[in-house]
């Protein structure tokens, strides 16, 4: 049976040229990067080596790259390291309904210390309002956590903006820009955000590594307490492999960006067009213009989202769904209901989030299966028979 | 994560559709969980002779309401009174935790068909 990755968002391949470049570290170069003695030399160096790999695809220095375990320690590391920094300043932190649980639950975490949060609303399309944005902000407000670009409809948000509004005020800006790194241009200077996530596992390298970057002069509480690893901000000695993984996966991505991005998005306009032509009562989720070019996410009117998951995974392809029953949770994507979406929209919705490793000849496979896989499945809705 | 007996009847579900003219009609759950259950049953001398559904739901939605047709097809409506949401799942060979609770109603829609009919049956 034919496989076909469609899943690129929830987690990459990790690439062959990045799976090369760390396995010495998992052979030959296994010492601790801490020593001073011939082991740890050479792990010592790919940590460097890698740390400026990353910070080329971020435009920063060495001095400002935090290594850490995953997009969710790094955006924990930055709310809760600036909220607890900057408590003395106040208490208030803005944020979107539309964030990773990463940080909604660091966010609601946080009330708990006293700490205060709201979560500005998106339109039909997904996009923020920047005036509600600034009139949501209070001389307590002491951090904006915004993300650059959403994991569930690829949704893209005007940070350059927002970190202008930030900075005008004095208020610390981060952004999780997990989802964006590799397909978008991530340079902290132009975009002017205080700290930014990244993650390895969404940019074909091994799931365990990730970036935190923190602007020189930002004052961080450490979320790990621990020895002197990345300047004394984060303990535990350090994912040497994990490092020079993370590191050729940001290279590739600078190298290959532009012709990637080109790529991927004549793969989604031909998904998108071959599925509204072949397939009737669908609705495309989120600006059409305003996203990543790799996102792809559909609403299946009258039928539910795992049973199309299911569907497609008996015929080969992996997607996923912001139904309820494929978030372990009661509830459907709180993205696609923010959005404005019906809980029947939300619950039939697909999300096909493409990859470097897709070709034509994948989506033309799953023109070809889907059409009969919904037909049948709105053969079975009593949804339907009450719409035709 | 789901059975063998479940992916069967989800691939291959039975009894799909509505009964002409039905005795009694079962419609169960809401679109803010994302399953609802339509359950049609023609009654003839107090046995349940056909029973057709449509379902808009998961994997575990679709497999339980295809189980509870052919568990309930040609029972007499005591019998069929006694089938539980449980049943229903043990005849699939269990289903996940998670779904126990919200895809689970198949049985629900079927005691709401028969109620139907006795509501339309003692009108007459």
């Amino acid at each position: 049976m034919k496989k076909i990755y469609f899943d690129n968002n929830a987690t990459t391949p990790i690439d062959p040229e990045v799976f090369d470049a760390m396995m010495p570290y998992l052979k030959e170069e296994w010492g601790n990067p801490s020593s001073i003695h011939w082991a740890g030399r050479g792990a010592r160096k790919a940590v460097e080596e890698g740390r400026e790999a990353v910070c080329k695809l971020l435009n920063c220095t060495g001095l400002e790259l935090i290594f850490t375990s995953s997009g969710s320690e790094g955006d924990n590391h930055a709310i809760k390291g600036i909220a607890y920094a900057k408590k003395d300043k106040g208490n208030h932190i803005i944020t979107t309904k539309v964030e990773h649980p990463a940080v909604l639950n660091t966010c609601k975490a946080l009330a708990k210390d006293g700490f205060e949060t709201t979560y500005l609303d998106v339109d039909g399309d997904g996009l923020l309002n920047l005036d509600q944005l600034k009139s949501a902000i209070t001389p307590k407000t002491i951090l904006i956590t915004v993300m650059y670009a959403n994991n569930e409809t690829g949704v893209v948000f005007p940070i350059k903006e927002i970190g202008e509004i930030a900075k005008g005020r004095g208020i610390t800006f981060h952004t999780d820009a997990v989802q964006a790194a590799g397909k978008i241009p991530l340079d902290v200077q132009k975009l002017g955000v205080d700290l930014l996530t990244i993650s390895g596992h969404k940019l074909y390298a091994p799931k365990g590594i990730a970036a935190l970057f923190v602007k020189r002069g930002v004052r961080l509480v450490p979320l790990i307490h621990g020895g002197h690893h990345e300047r004394n901000r984060r303990g535990g000695t350090e994912n040497v492999a994990g490092i020079a993984a993370i590191g050729k996966a940001a290279a590739i991505a600078m190298r290959d960006m532009d012709k990637e991005a080109a790529h991927l998005a004549s793969l989604r306009a031909r998904l998108e067009k071959g599925l509204a032509e072949r397939v009737p009562h669908i609705k495309i989720n989120g600006h059409p213009e305003k996203r990543l070019p790799n996102t792809a996410n559909v609403s299946f009117e009258f039928v539910e989202g795992e049973s199309l998951l299911l569907n497609l995974d008996m015929k080969g392809v992996a997607a996923s769904s912001g139904s309820a029953c494929t978030s372990g949770s009661l509830e459907p994507s709180h993205v696609l209901l923010a959005m404005g979406l019906t809980h029947e929209m939300s619950h039939g919705s697909v999300r096909f989030s493409l990859g470097k490793m897709n070709t034509a000849e994948d989506i033309d496979y799953l023109l070809e299966i889907m059409p009969p896989i919904v037909e049948r499945m709105r053969g079975m809705s009593p949804l339907y028979a009450g719409a035709k | 994560m789901y059975s063998e007996k479940v992916m069967d009847h989800f691939s291959n579900p039975r009894n799909v559709g509505e009964v002409d003219g039905p005795s009694g009609t079962g419609m169960v759950g809401n679109p803010a969980c994302g399953d609802i259950m339509k359950l049609t049953i023609k009654v003839e001398n107090d046995k349940i002779t056909d029973v057709k559904f449509k379902t808009f739901g998961c994997g575990a939605a679709i497999a339980t309401s295809s189980m509870v047709t052919e568990l309930v097809k040609g029972k007499g409506l005591d019998e069929a009174e006694k089938i539980s949401n449980n049943t229903v799942a043990e005849a699939l060979d269990g289903l996940p935790p998670v779904k126990m609770h919200c895809s689970n109603l198949a049985a629900d829609a079927l005691h709401a068909a028969i109620e139907d009919y006795k509501k339309k049956n003692a009108a007459k």
